[in-house]
């Protein structure tokens, strides 16, 4: 492994990681973070150098774009064909450099669009005429198309005169050389990407969610399909500068991962998402220019992250933290109402107003010790039941009828599967137990007209002779 | 003097080798599994683990790196697993943010030790075969060989012992699980070394084209047979023919095309392996696009063959005094004037199953030879033995029967036929009244 750590030339190392004058002065294993002065931070935040402004735009511009087709991108599951994408560009831009040199950036693009598109294509057409599934079809045109890229990339190192290492900025990106002309084709492809998803947002809405439903309404599904991978590749080629081939999926495909935890409407996802992708691409820039030795895509990439675990453990409905409490609460009313109803079915055997010593309990259904406790506490202090110094658990009244409702939902669906769904009684008491604790008061009423119980507890199936 | 230099390419052959054998044996099960993108997401994890473990151990010494790029190469598998289940993201997606994000991190992380030690670029891109020679040797070995060999060695080794468990685990989790055999554990095993073989080769061929070595020999390989065994040997094969193809054409290559300039070993693997894909996507036997086409094609041909020579058997059949010879305009116009029915035509001239003779009126007069009766006469009485059997026992209308005979009769054979008879109460006649024919034995 020693020789992954290959010692680099000096050279070498500021073309990839150019953007910020070397740091003189320190000894090496010195890894602080230098911070920045006042003065610098003004001067960032304001904006007041042209470079700065240039680079916080580009990256800020390429954020929404991003965002917003990620959106789709998202929605139609095709995250890592965008990946595929943003690799099968490395050879077009290769070729074209072989062919036009260097200084032709736009001629570079074209090349890059052509290879990239070509590279979905191949990824599609794969699922289609072979049986190899779409991962395996990704992997392949990402890894084929990158290595047929690297090949003409060193090839072009020894043929060119020109500066061919600076094919690096595609890989890797080099975000703080860019320049004008590449801020304004951000711009326009902004642009584009904004009016694009505004005159045809129904219409990738509906692809998006129902393509066949789109089909046999009439709609041009392929035509749609293909302006959105449009608008994809558009993206990804003016991005390539700003964070590298191999990051600028990142910024396709993390805000509108983010985005999906706040909401379910297409509307405000797109443009949650296009927020998050502008706040990491300014976010990203701003830092990695306050800081010396952050290289400004990875920074935003890296702040893409941080705005995606947020929203992943804090959004309000979809958010992991509250889909736990909703869960936990879940839990304890189960087994608070399995408490209530395990009392009432031992009253029933042994006559109202027996006192349950724990043992009986315990060995009515798995407990979790927490949870029995937990609902004990709980039964208690809500007045359902009451315990005694030897731990003997007695109902009252409001506990008995709790129970009640509870073993009367469970044997109700217990007869409705016997009598309606033609299920051998002794395969009902499991599907019960699960329905018992759901069963809303409507549905409770028409099992009720169904199985024509009004108002007593139906006895359960489970003992000899009970059954008509 | 040759370009070729034994002791520095044979060394390199011999790595190349390795390296893209090592990958694709895990590279099968990925492939089968549907879990590609696992190793293209471990394979950018490789990079910020080194980088950790440098931090962390603030040293160069080979076994913390690996144990650092390990643990994250897994703990990638993990993260994606519990952003998809308990974020609800779809499984892609998760991958993209995990790898990414990790990828970043590295970068960020290289970047601050970059003054004192570097990672090389274009090493993180496409490795440093090509100076195996001169690195570290063992035993006048190179390391990277040494490395090589025992993760291949490991990977023998375990794909070998847990043969079966990861072929059920494969095809069938569920099953597997039934069986006993936990195929949770058995898949964490598998990115495990998936994650060790991926850190072994990321400096023989970086981290994207390790990639291609996982995946596209092992592809290859699927597209060409239909067993686990075959595949893992044809794909092994396939593998080790990248790696000796790519040196061999980054070695020779200049001089046979007689150009000033090389490249590098490892991508020109890749696309080789890329080339070998393509190559099975077509030809492949089975279902390689141009196999399917020639099938199809013969099969089209093959009806239309048996359609004319019912087309004259029936004209026959109604035309017994011989009033008027069938000529070719006849066929072309009912069976539709296309290249195919030409072609059909044609073939069944040249096997002699039909007749051609110049009339004296012009044109050409067409008639049946035996065999070609005998053939024309075992197709009309599949034709009529289906429309009696459906007339039988679909209760059909008598117009209705025709159409769904003229699909079924090229499927019927003997066997079928012997029995279709055997369940028909009037024999002799289909349901229009016309003859079937006797069973006609080969002259």
């Amino acid at each position: 492994m020693g020789s992954v750590a290959v010692a680099l030339s000096a050279s070498t190392a500021s073309l990839l990681f150019a953007g910020d004058a070397p740091v003189v002065g320190r000894s090496i294993t010195d890894n602080r973070l230098i911070w920045p002065s006042w003065d610098v931070v003004v001067r960032t935040l304001s904006l007041h150098s042209y470079n700065t402004f240039i680079v916080v735009l580009g990256t800020t511009l390429l954020g929404i774009a991003a965002g917003i087709v990620g959106t789709f991108t998202y929605l139609r599951k095709r995250a890592m064909v965008s990946d595929a994408l943003s690799h099968a560009t490395l050879p077009g831009i290769a070729c074209m450099f072989l062919i036009l040199g260097d200084k032709n950036l736009i001629g570079l693009l074209s090349g890059a669009v052509i290879t990239g598109i070509l590279g979905v294509l191949v990824v599609l057409g794969l699922r289609h005429v072979s049986r190899l599934k779409e991962d395996a079809a990704i992997g392949i045109v990402l890894s084929v198309f990158f290595g047929a890229g690297m090949v003409l990339v060193t090839f072009a190192q020894q043929v060119k005169t020109g500066d061919p290492s600076g094919l690096n900025r595609f890989i890797y990106g080099k975000p703080a050389g860019m320049i004008r002309l590449d801020a304004a084709l951000i711009c326009i492809a902004a642009a584009a990407v904004i009016i694009g998803v505004v005159l045809l947002f129904k219409e990738f809405r509906i692809v998006c969610f129902d393509q066949q439903f789109a089909a046999t309404q009439g709609w041009p599904v392929n035509l749609i399909d293909v302006l959105m991978m449009g608008l994809l590749v558009l993206t990804t080629v003016v991005g390539l500068q700003a964070v590298g081939l191999i990051l600028v999926v990142a910024l396709l495909i993390i805000p509108a991962a983010a985005a999906r935890f706040w909401t379910d409407g297409l509307l405000k996802m797109t443009l949650l998402s296009g927020l998050f992708g502008a706040l990491s691409g300014y976010l990203g820039s701003t830092i990695s220019a306050l800081f010396a030795r952050l290289p400004t895509g990875p920074v935003i990439v890296v702040c893409a992250g941080v705005l995606f675990f947020i929203s992943m453990f804090f959004a309000p409905r979809r958010g992991v933290i509250a889909s736990l409490i909703r869960k936990h609460r879940l839990r304890r009313r189960i087994a608070f109402q399995n408490l209530l109803r395990d009392l009432t079915e031992l009253e029933e055997a042994v006559g109202r107003g027996a006192r349950v010593p724990l043992p009986a309990l315990l060995a009515k259904r798995r407990w979790v010790g927490v949870d029995l406790r937990r609902a004990l506490a709980q039964a208690v202090d809500q007045g359902m039941t009451t315990s005694d110094e030897q731990q003997q658990v007695r109902l009252t009244r409001s506990g008995r009828a709790e129970g009640l409702r509870v073993l009367r939902n469970h044997r109700l669906w217990e007869m409705y599967l016997i009598s309606h769904a033609d299920i051998a009684p002794s395969h009902v008491d499991r599907d019960a137990d699960l329905i018992e604790h759901l069963l809303p008061p409507d549905l409770v009423r028409e099992l009720e007209e169904a199985l024509e119980q009004q108002a007593r507890i139906p006895p359960s199936p489970h003992v000899k002779g009970a059954l008509p | 003097m040759s370009p070729w230099n034994w002791t520095l390419d044979g060394w390199v052959l011999v790595v190349g080798v390795l390296s893209a054998c090592s990958c694709t044996l895990l590279g099968n099960y990925l492939v089968l599994r549907r879990m590609s993108l696992m190793g293209d997401a471990i394979s950018h994890a490789v990079l910020p683990g080194l980088a950790i473990a440098f931090l962390i151990s603030h040293s160069r010494e080979p076994l913390p790196m690996f144990v650092g790029a390990v643990v994250v190469g897994a703990l990638t598998a993990l993260l994606t697993q519990a952003i998809s289940r308990y974020g609800n993201v779809e499984e892609g997606a998760a991958m993209g943010v995990v790898f990414s994000i990790l990828f970043a991190i590295g970068l960020i992380l290289i970047r601050q030790a970059a003054d004192h030690v570097d990672l090389d670029p274009s090493c993180v891109l496409m490795g440093n075969i090509e100076s195996i020679g001169l690195d570290a040797m063992v035993e006048r070995v190179p390391s990277a060989a040494v490395n090589l060999m025992i993760v291949m060695a490991l990977n023998l080794l375990f794909v070998g012992l847990f043969y079966k468990e990861l072929k059920i685990c494969a095809f069938d989790p569920t099953l597997a699980t039934t069986l006993g055999i936990n195929s949770n554990v058995m898949h964490f095993a598998l990115m495990i070394m998936v994650a060790i073989t991926t850190v072994a080769n990321f400096e023989i061929v970086g981290s994207i084209l390790v990639i291609a070595m996982l995946i596209v020999p092992a592809a290859t390989a699927y597209l060409l047979t239909d067993r686990l065994g075959v595949m893992i040997l044809l794909s092994l094969i396939i593998a080790a023919a990248c790696a000796v193809l790519g040196r061999i054409l980054v070695v020779l290559g200049p001089g046979w095309f007689s150009i000033d300039a090389s490249t590098n070993t490892a991508a020109l693997m890749a696309t080789i392996a890329g080339v070998f894909l393509a190559l099975a996507v077509f030809f492949s036997p089975r279902d390689g696009i141009i196999s399917r086409i020639y099938r199809r094609t013969a099969l089209s041909l093959q009806i239309v063959r048996e359609d004319i020579l019912g087309f004259l058997y029936r004209w026959h059949e109604l035309d017994a005094n011989a009033a008027r010879a069938v000529q070719r305009q006849d066929v072309l116009l009912a069976l539709g004037d296309s290249l195919i029915t030409r072609w059909a035509l044609r073939s069944l001239v040249r096997r002699s199953r039909v007749h051609v003779a110049s009339a004296p009126s012009g044109g050409e007069h067409l008639t049946l030879s035996r065999q070609g009766i005998t053939e024309a006469s075992r197709l009309i009485r599949s034709h009529r033995l289906w429309e009696a059997y459906l007339e039988k026992h679909f209760n059909l209308p008598l117009d209705h029967l025709h159409m769904p005979a003229e699909r079924v009769e090229h499927y019927i054979d003997s066997d079928m036929r012997k029995r279709l008879d055997q369940d028909l109460t009037r024999r002799g006649r289909d349901p229009h009244g016309r003859d079937i024919p006797k069973e006609a034995n080969d002259i």
